[in-house]
């Protein structure tokens, strides 16, 4: 678990590391999550169980609570409560209807290539 | 006096109350047996906001405390590649669906969200607030705080995109009949990022690694397509 940890932070600050270096507009975590995908594929864990299993057993957990971590910027609508009052037509139409657009136009567009995708 | 107020202000406090909220929206999903208004993040928001009106704790001083919670959402985010790895084999013949519905869905998002608040006249700073909210909460601040909008509003709105995501997500795209899993996960991830990925893997693994990509390649594409928008309007 603490292995698993250590594998995930270190992803993560290679991930800073290399935004910051090639001054990309990505956030680390990110890049993070792409270098850790491309080390579990590498590895094939079936080889090595032990050592993998750590760092998929820690995602699992932070994984299960990944909503958690999203509250404390949730909770800044406190902070906001006056400007989502008075421009609140404005907000709430354009939070809903370009969420909705966005959904919809993902899930069509991949449902419609999708099809013809080999199964 | 002040020692209480001290208290009230520390670390322990903030995360305390956040954990509390949290497990309270836990222990209501599995009540309701996952209703989709029960969404964790959302009791938690609101027994936090709830809780620092009434000690009259400002934000600030409560996200300094609850720095703590914050500071796992980056290491989750590397986390996301686990799932995906499981589910890689399923990634055959979406390459070419994805290049094209991923930076699709950013740009309708950016320029609808925009085209909305000017329309209902919203002004430009609040519309560059809004438009890149579909991204996760890191890379839309940024973006944001870029493009001349306001960073911290910009942090809620899309928290509030995310919300929507968990709980109106897989009902919308079942009205909508989008059935693969695949579809519906990369779906959720473009719109909703994080708090949708965290609802599609709560139905699904298949969904929740797909939402989990999605969420990743739309923080990406949305990164390079937002400074030629503000640069086109």
């Amino acid at each position: 678990m603490l292995r698993g940890l250590t594998v995930l932070l270190a992803c993560q600050l290679l991930g800073e590391v290399l935004v910051r270096l090639a001054g990309l507009p990505v956030p680390g975590p990110v890049v993070g999550m792409v270098l850790l995908f491309a080390l579990l594929q590498l590895r094939q864990p079936e080889d090595h169980p032990g050592s993998a299993s750590g760092t998929l057993r820690a995602a699992d957990v932070l994984l299960r609570h990944l909503q958690l971590f999203f509250v404390p910027a949730g909770v800044g609508v406190v902070a906001y409560v006056a400007v989502l009052r008075e421009e609140a037509l404005p907000i709430t139409v354009a939070l809903v209807g370009s969420w909705l657009v966005g959904l919809l136009v993902v899930g069509w567009t991949v449902s419609l290539l999708g099809r013809r995708a080999v199964r | 006096m002040s020692e209480w107020r001290e208290l009230a202000t520390s670390p322990l406090a903030c995360v305390l109350v956040t954990l509390l909220g949290y497990r309270l929206g836990l222990w209501l999903r599995e009540r309701t047996g996952g209703h989709p208004l029960a969404q964790p993040v959302l009791v938690a928001i609101v027994v936090a906001a709830a809780a620092i009106t009434l000690a009259d704790v400002d934000y600030a001083t409560y996200a300094d405390g609850a720095w703590l919670v914050s500071f796992w959402l980056g290491p989750a985010t590397v986390a996301l590649a686990v799932p995906l790895h499981r589910q890689v084999r399923r990634l055959h013949g979406m390459a070419g669906p994805m290049l094209v519905a991923i930076p699709l869905g950013a740009l309708v998002s950016m320029l609808s969200a925009y085209g909305l608040v000017t329309l209902l006249g919203g002004g430009e700073e609040l519309a560059l607030t809004l438009a890149p909210k579909a991204a996760t909460t890191p890379v839309s601040i940024a973006l944001a705080e870029e493009a001349g909008g306001i960073p911290a509003l910009t942090a809620v709105v899309t928290v509030l995109a995310g919300v929507l995501g968990a709980v109106a997500g897989p009902t919308v795209l079942t009205l909508a009949r989008v059935r693969d899993r695949r579809a519906r996960g990369l779906a959720i991830g473009a719109s909703s990022h994080g708090i949708g990925t965290s609802r599609a893997l709560h139905e699904d693994e298949v969904e929740g690694a797909f939402s989990g990509l999605s969420m990743g390649l739309t923080a990406l594409v949305t990164s390079l397509l937002m400074p030629v928008l503000v640069w086109l309007l």
